[in-house]
């Protein structure tokens, strides 16, 4: 392992900041050039700040220690800041999640990519230029000599990734190290900037991949280690790791992710404190989950079209039509800016379509009056992505559901907090949150609040909009489980919304893939999965991540 | 770079400028009425203020004469008619034209506004940068000082910085003598305050912009500290202090009639406040117009820089 050429050898590193406990202790990996080594563990587990630590970068009140610490050959324990400055960029390149943010948003990108010549080489401005342009032709931008002097808003999410990279690798550094580089992606464009980061391995650039996500990281990597709580659990080849995890926390992880996992297969273990003990049997309440025919939600010609600040029309939903009958899900999956979550807020009447009409229980919904349409609104629950900002964050969970449950967010009756209870149960949560205000919980507790909410008013319906995309794929697991067992419980309809088509294959029982607009194909889940009809389906379905091993 | 389409160039220019005609008309309003609010007859402050034994036979011709005996609304729609051909009327207690008048005082204004300007930017910058980059005493230090130079009272910072340089140290002169000197204090009386507010804005922005993941990317190019700053993360500390920019104008020139009172400056503030006095009417309007103008010109100046620091603004 240990070979004089590795492109880095850490042993024993640890960091921790100020006087508290150290958050990343005992790591040791090494990586040779033209290898890729992906560090997998979920957020707070100390993956980043163990990049971080790789560049100097760790912050001002880090401590940072190891045995060794070598980069290229030479070790880099307790350089100086300006020692530093000379090897970030020319050594080690560093690549972030989403370019939106992580390239200047003031400046053209090809200012931001020349700033890594123009700090560390001595070319001009017209060779750097010429350099620049070699650069993103090479990251696979189309038309270098257009997109130079554009910003990073003004490209799509792939194209400015691309730019990142491209900025990273002006000096050819013999490491990159990629935190979360397609965390922000759609799907079809993460697999891109996936083979992008494979082409620079195989060029012989060591690569540390770092993410969340197990599935992503096993298309491109030779090697992974699985990070929990600061310390490197498992380090193996992908294969071994993946095929066969040894740790607890390794084998939790993969049985968490959802693609090719048939529906109502559990995710997650039953006996995580978390989660209710319900059995994990399910054969005896399949009858209550058979849908017994009745359409409970219509779509009938939706359409809707915004303005784009020139002036001219956007159709962002064209001529949508499904219907959801009691007791199933239907999946509505698309990438960003297919229209999924306008088409969300139309079927929530929190908008009024341009054409076309949604009915409720076969009555009249969007046609209907705000006045009618409130007597219905509690047969109807919403579950939003970011659960954080859908609640008012100076309310209690006590507030927030005493309010959801009718019941005016300062009554303390007794009674009250036993139906606060019962509700808390049935999502999996303790009555100890009920004091706590939503910054204080976790994701995960958080989302389990905001579908206790969305119980609250009993409905019949519920429409999730990306209720799982910023959790971690652990605690996903455990909320698609949940929603699964609220929905069995309850016999609830689901439309289930999200970009990601592993998740939506394994909840839904009808998938709808949107494409700008419109519905492109429309099916049984298995089928859509199995055998997608649309080119569009089949790319999608080609890019979900899953275990390539 | 950013090209803009003609038209659309053209559509924002007419906007904008039927929005300033639009303003002037209802700062031209505003002040005609709330002047009347001012108890006192108009015929008695051309004929030398509440003072004068004025014969009734004076009164009345001059109540002809000016249209005092209109009713209000004909004297409304004469005057806007007059300011729409820039005609600001005559004095009553100086009997002078008010154009001219209020002319040779706006430079003194002007020159003392964009001096205290500039000034609390550089303090302010100064300050930002330097507390943000000097660990967490700096920090506090550098906070609780913006605090209090913000909630500092212009007149009481006036008569402290009189007591201490010009009668304790004896360097720089109390009053305006019209030389560059005795613009100091009247301009650090102005700069302070604004200083400090500036200046919380800028640091609060400054930090947050630090800690942005485009500053990470930067300094893991082998950017140093001060390319980190000068390059990335001032450029966004000043986008709101830019923005605000606009309103501290406004608010240095009504500091001006503070601070020109106090240090005897000729200047628009001193001649509004003694205007007011004197129930002088056309100054009043005169002054409040200027300054209205000033504030939409410095309003469009804030935006243009503001496009110029942030290209995104250039694209919508």
């Amino acid at each position: 392992m240990n070979e004089p050429a590795a492109a880095l050898s850490v042993r024993n590193l640890l960091v921790g900041f100020g006087a508290a406990a150290p958050v990343v202790r005992g790591v040791s990996f090494d990586i040779v050039p033209g290898e890729c080594l992906a560090i997998v563990g979920e957020s707070g587990s100390g993956k980043s700040v163990t990049a971080r630590s790789l560049l100097g970068l760790a912050g001002a009140n880090a401590r940072v220690s190891a045995d060794w610490l070598d980069l290229g050959g030479h070790s880099v324990l307790g350089l100086t800041e300006h020692a530093w400055q000379a090897r970030r960029g020319r050594d080690v390149g560093l690549v972030l999640q989403d370019a939106l943010v992580s390239l200047d948003p003031l400046r053209p990108i090809g200012r931001e990519i020349a700033d890594s010549l123009r700090l560390h080489t001595s070319l001009g401005a017209a060779a750097r230029a010429r350099r620049v342009l070699e650069l993103l032709d090479a990251v696979g931008l189309p038309h270098p000599e257009l997109q130079v002097q554009k910003l990073s808003g003004q490209l799509s999410g792939g194209e400015r990734q691309r730019a990142l990279i491209a900025a990273a690798i002006a000096l050819n550094p013999p490491l990159l190290i990629a935190d979360e580089p397609t965390t922000a992606l759609d799907v079809t464009v993460q697999a891109q900037i996936l083979a992008l980061l494979e082409q620079i391995t195989g060029g012989g650039t060591a690569v540390l991949l770092i993410s969340h996500d197990l599935a992503v990281v096993s298309r491109i990597a030779h090697r992974v280690a699985v990070m929990h709580d600061g310390e490197l659990v498992e380090t193996g080849r992908t294969t071994q790791v993946l095929g066969s995890p040894e740790q607890e926390q390794t084998r939790r992880m993969v049985a968490a992710i959802p693609a090719d996992k048939p529906r109502g297969t559990r995710l997650s273990e039953a006996d995580t404190p978390n989660t209710p003990s319900l059995p994990s049997t399910r054969i005896d309440s399949s009858t209550e989950k058979t849908p017994d025919g009745t359409i409970v939600l219509e779509a009938i010609g939706l359409s809707k079209s915004f303005r784009r600040p020139d002036g001219t029309r956007q159709l962002a939903v064209d001529d949508v039509s499904f219907a959801l009958r009691r007791g199933s899900t239907l999946g509505i999956v698309g990438e960003s800016g297919s229209g999924k979550t306008t088409t969300a807020r139309l079927l929530l009447a929190l908008m009024a379509p341009d054409r076309g009409e949604v009915r409720v229980f076969g009555q009249p919904w969007t046609t209907a009056t705000e006045k009618t349409r409130r007597g219905l609104r509690a047969g109807v629950g919403a579950i939003y992505q970011d659960a954080l900002g859908s609640f008012d964050p100076r309310w209690s969970v006590a507030e927030i559901l005493s309010d959801a449950l009718g019941l005016g967010r300062q009554r303390r009756a007794p009674q009250t907090t036993a139906r606060l209870t019962s509700l808390l149960d049935e999502v999996g949560l303790a009555a100890t949150v009920l004091p706590r205000r939503p910054l204080e919980l976790s994701g995960g507790q958080r989302q389990r609040v905001g579908i206790a909410r969305a119980l609250a008013g009993k409905p019949q319906l519920l429409i999730c909009d990306e209720p799982v995309s910023s959790l971690d794929v652990t605690v996903q697991a455990q909320v698609l489980d949940l929603l699964d067992d609220v929905q069995r419980e309850r016999g609830l309809s689901l439309i289930f919304i999200s970009h990601d088509l592993g998740v939506v294959a394994h909840v839904s029982d009808q998938i709808a893939v949107m494409r700008a607009g419109r519905i492109v194909e429309l099916g049984p889940a298995a089928r859509v999965f199995a055998e997608p009809q649309h080119p569009y389906s089949v790319e999608l379905l080609a890019a979900v991540p899953r275990l390539s091993v | 770079m950013f090209r803009v389409p003609v038209l659309q160039l053209l559509r924002r220019v007419l906007t904008r400028l039927a929005g300033a005609v639009f303003v002037l008309w209802m700062v031209a309003s505003v002040t005609f009425f709330a002047v009347r609010l001012i108890p006192g007859d108009p015929a008695q402050a051309v004929l030398g203020g509440p003072g004068s034994q004025a014969s009734p036979e004076a009164l009345a011709a001059v109540n002809a004469q000016y249209g005092f005996d209109q009713p209000v609304i004909r004297q409304y729609f004469s005057q806007l008619g007059r300011l729409a051909t820039g005609d600001l009327g005559r004095s009553y207690a100086l009997n002078l034209d008010v154009g001219p008048l209020l002319l040779s005082q706006l430079g003194g204004t002007l020159l003392l506004a964009v001096v205290a300007l500039a000034l609390a930017w550089l303090l302010a910058l100064a300050l930002a940068t330097w507390s943000t980059r000097s660990g967490r005493i700096a920090s506090r230090v550098g906070s609780a000082l913006e605090i209090v130079a913000a909630a500092l009272p212009h007149f009481w910072l006036a008569t402290s910085l009189i007591v201490v340089f010009s009668i304790w140290l004896g360097v720089l002169p109390p009053i305006s003598t019209g030389g560059t000197l005795g613009l100091v204090l009247p301009v650090l009386t102005l700069a302070i305050p604004l200083a400090g507010f500036l200046g919380q804005i800028m640091r609060e922005s400054l930090l947050r912009a630090l800690e942005s993941p485009f500053v990470l990317s930067a300094r893991a190019r082998g950017e140093n500290e001060r390319g980190v700053r000068w390059i990335h993360a001032l450029r966004h500390a000043s986008l709101p202090a830019i923005s605000l920019s606009g309103w501290a104008f406004g608010s240095l020139i009504s500091g001006a009639v503070v601070v020109e009172t106090i240090f005897a400056r000729p200047g628009l503030g001193r001649t509004l406040l003694n205007a007011v006095t004197l129930r002088d009417v056309p100054v009043v309007i005169g002054v409040v117009m200027i300054v209205a103008v000033a504030y939409i010109l410095m309003t469009l100046l804030t935006d243009a820089v503001s496009r110029l620091v942030d290209p995104r603004l250039r694209l919508s």
